[in-house]
């Protein structure tokens, strides 16, 4: 509640602090505007930054300590018997005190000196927002008045305004970055627990994909084997066979957005083809299994070939139609990107329009078509829904597309579902895949960036 | 509008006499449209063989758009319509028994700005050839490209790196590469839409030379804003303004004796 109240209160003096910055700014010159060294609304902008930033940055600290430091003044208070416990009889005691506090009662008969100790906590937590609410008052109108008082015509405040711009921009680029390697970093901590159990020689070239573990010593049917080289090769089988579909078509559909498609008819076909990529992988899963297997599966029948109901094919093709707006936009833009100049100068020698796209604009957009094309194989390698629902769970080491197959992701999917206990090679062995995962698509990517960079053109 | 075009029975007094031009190309009454604007007002010309016609004028005088009408480079523009009559060696080239893209290797053309395609010098040049299924063998090919890079004065410079990226030349190199690459096709007539305005004044003289010397095997249209190239290179002179033609004369005589008021604004540097 004292907080709402805060940041209202923040909100509002900063909007107090912009006009009155702004207003004194323009006073100082009696109105004369080209004497100051910035244009009034950096004024405005210097001052509602003092008044509103040191408050939040101090509301940003009090949130990040406040708890441990309420707690820990709570349990120095307590006397030595409760807290002299090791650490696990400690953080019982902590969770005692917070669930009395927050009126949560648990089926013991508390200790009273927990409950005087929850309800200091309760007191101090209170005590705590209150004084939150007025320092940070006291910091916003402080830093205002401050801002104020410095105003002068001659004050840099442009350039003081941009630089904290320029710091929260990095700031904004750092919480991705940082994200990023902490993802990283987790998963390569369960990795290495996986692991520690199974052998990765064994785990990365083993033929027999088999997670379930035996949970009693006569349990039968549970091997727990972990070779993932059919899981590699199934997701290899599956995006071989959306690149085959994909590539053709989405770069033959870029070709005739870009070459041949009058300006009106490719206004309406992009966005068409573009909203391809907008339909969930759900949804293209259900195409997938109830329509695109089935019919494989007839297809494969009739003429005496014989066909799992959840083919590798199915899914495939399926994860291919789905791609093809990927390609199909990134090459429509690199194809674009070829200046017009060297069109001219294939026309200008005879050369027909398909020898004009074979010989010269399709060489010189090339790169940026590969880069397109491993983009799209590492979202194929990524792409979970669809195999689910139509390629099945049978981890079958085969190049037979009209067999079932199962993918990496899919495994993933499947092992971290439900229920499952983290210490086991069986769910452990999720991130194993995942790091697998990450490290090929990250390769991939990393490749497809090389190869733009290196082969790019450059045309002025 | 005024046409003045005639064809004198002797070459220019300062070259030596080449005998009797015969007419290689001729515009009657050329009108362009770009939508509902219309950029040429009907021009007529004719275009003498195994000389350089300059077209000068000031921008958006409609010259460069005339240009691209004798090799229907225009066909690529849409909503560009093309009225009139442009025959070459007295056949209408948009007529129903020439197809633009085999006028286009016999009306050859550089451009403004080089555009080398990003491929070695040597597929740069053998690029039109094998299109057009000029060269049987290898050796053929090695030929041609040697001949036209000689002809284009640039193989001295690349005979070592012919298997380097065309794009990796200077610019006045890219140029003659260029030039090169419309050689190869062995066309009849060269267009050349303001060929050295991208480039330094030595490119230039290079190039300025090169037109010199090519006037001998081919017929020469260059399209320029710049008169003293105009006056170095041409043996003709059609001065353009808000898409008429005002005047074509021998380059000396427009230079020296211009006979509408517009042209000799225009070289005098009144306006343009």
């Amino acid at each position: 509640m004292q907080l709402t109240v805060l940041l209202i209160i923040l909100a509002l003096l900063t909007v107090i602090g912009y006009q009155m910055g702004r207003s004194r700014a323009v006073a100082s010159v009696g109105g004369r505007i080209v004497e100051l060294h910035s244009v009034p609304s950096y004024h405005g902008f210097y001052v509602a930054l003092w008044a509103g930033l040191p408050a939040l940055l101090l509301f940003a600290f009090w949130g990040a300590s406040e708890g441990w430091l309420v707690m820990q003044m709570v349990l120095s208070g307590l006397p030595d018997r409760l807290v002299n416990g090791d650490a696990q009889s400690l953080g019982l005691l902590r969770a005692d005190i917070l669930n009395l506090a927050h009126g949560v009662t648990t089926g013991r008969e508390p200790d009273p000196e927990v409950v005087a100790a929850a309800e200091r906590y309760v007191r101090l937590h209170a005590l705590g927002d209150w004084s939150l609410l007025v320092i940070g008052c006291c910091v916003a109108i402080g830093g205002l008045l401050y801002a104020r008082r410095r105003i002068d015509p001659d004050l840099r405040a442009r350039n003081r305004v941009e630089r904290t711009v320029n710091i929260a921009l990095v700031i904004c680029s750092l919480v991705a970055i940082l994200t990023t390697i902490g993802i990283v970093l987790s998963l390569l901590f369960e990795a290495i627990r996986f692991f520690a159990v199974v052998n990765p020689l064994d785990f990365l070239f083993g033929t027999h994909w088999s997670p379930q573990m035996a949970m009693r010593a006569d349990q039968v049917g549970s091997s727990g084997s972990f070779g993932a080289i059919p899981l590699f090769a199934g997701t290899l089988l599956i995006t071989g066979i959306a690149m085959a579909v994909a590539v053709p078509v989405g770069l033959m559909a870029a070709i005739f957005m870009s070459e041949y498609a009058s300006p009106g008819l490719r206004t309406w076909l992009k966005p068409i083809l573009e909203v391809l990529a907008g339909i969930p992988t759900v949804v293209y899963g259900f195409f997938a299994a109830l329509t695109m297997a089935p019919f494989v599966r007839d297809v494969g029948n009739s003429l005496g070939l014989s066909v799992s109901s959840e083919s590798a094919l199915a899914a495939g093709f399926v994860m291919g139609v789905m791609i093809i707006p990927f390609v199909s936009s990134l090459s429509d833009d690199v194809i674009n990107a070829v200046p017009q100049s060297l069109r001219d100068g294939s026309y200008g020698l005879g050369a027909t329009k398909s020898e004009t796209i074979r010989l010269v604009v399709l060489p010189a957009a090339l790169p940026g078509i590969v880069a397109a094309i491993m983009l799209a194989v590492s979202r194929a390698i990524g792409e979970t829904m669809i195999v689910t629902m139509a390629a099945g769970l049978t981890a079958n080491l085969t190049a037979n597309p009209l067999d079932a197959v199962t993918t990496v992701t899919t495994q993933i999917a499947t092992l971290l579902v439900g229920d499952q206990e983290f210490d086991s090679p069986k769910t452990l062995s999720a991130f194993g895949l995942g790091l697998v995962l990450f490290v090929v698509t990250l390769t991939l990517n990393m490749v497809a960036l090389r190869v733009v960079q290196k082969y790019r053109e450059k045309y002025d | 509008m005024s046409v003045q075009t005639h064809i004198p029975a002797t070459a220019m007094p300062s070259r030596p006499a080449a005998g009797i031009h015969g007419t290689k190309m001729v515009a009657r009454d050329v009108k362009v449209f770009y939508g509902a604007k219309q950029a040429l007002k009907g021009i007529n010309l004719e275009i003498q063989e195994n000389r350089v016609m300059a077209l000068i004028g000031p921008s958006g005088c409609g010259k460069s758009t005339f240009l691209r009408c004798l090799n229907r480079m225009n066909d690529t523009i849409e909503n560009c319509r093309v009225e009139g009559l442009i025959a070459l060696d007295g056949e209408d080239v948009y007529g129903k028994n020439i197809d633009a893209v085999q006028l286009r290797a016999r009306v050859g053309m550089v451009f403004q700005k080089p555009n080398p395609f990003p491929k070695s010098i040597y597929d740069n040049i053998a690029y039109g050839p094998r299109i057009h299924g000029i060269a049987s063998h290898r050796d053929e090919m090695d030929e041609i490209v040697q001949t036209s890079l000689k002809r284009a004065g640039l193989w001295n410079e690349v005979k070592d790196r012919l298997r380097e990226p065309g794009t990796g030349l200077s610019g006045g190199q890219q140029q003659r590469l260029c030039i090169a690459r419309a050689i190869a096709v062995s066309p009849e007539v060269i267009l050349m839409d303001e060929p050295c305005s991208a480039l330094d004044p030595i490119a230039t003289a290079h190039i300025e030379e090169l037109i010199d010397e090519l006037r001998e095997n081919y017929t020469i249209v260059i399209v320029t804003h710049n008169m003293q190239q105009a006056a170095r290179v041409s043996q003709k002179t059609a001065f353009f303004h808000l898409g008429d033609m005002v005047e074509c004369d021998d380059t000396e005589e427009i230079f020296t004796n211009p006979r509408d008021e517009r042209t000799q604004g225009y070289i005098t540097g009144r306006y343009g």
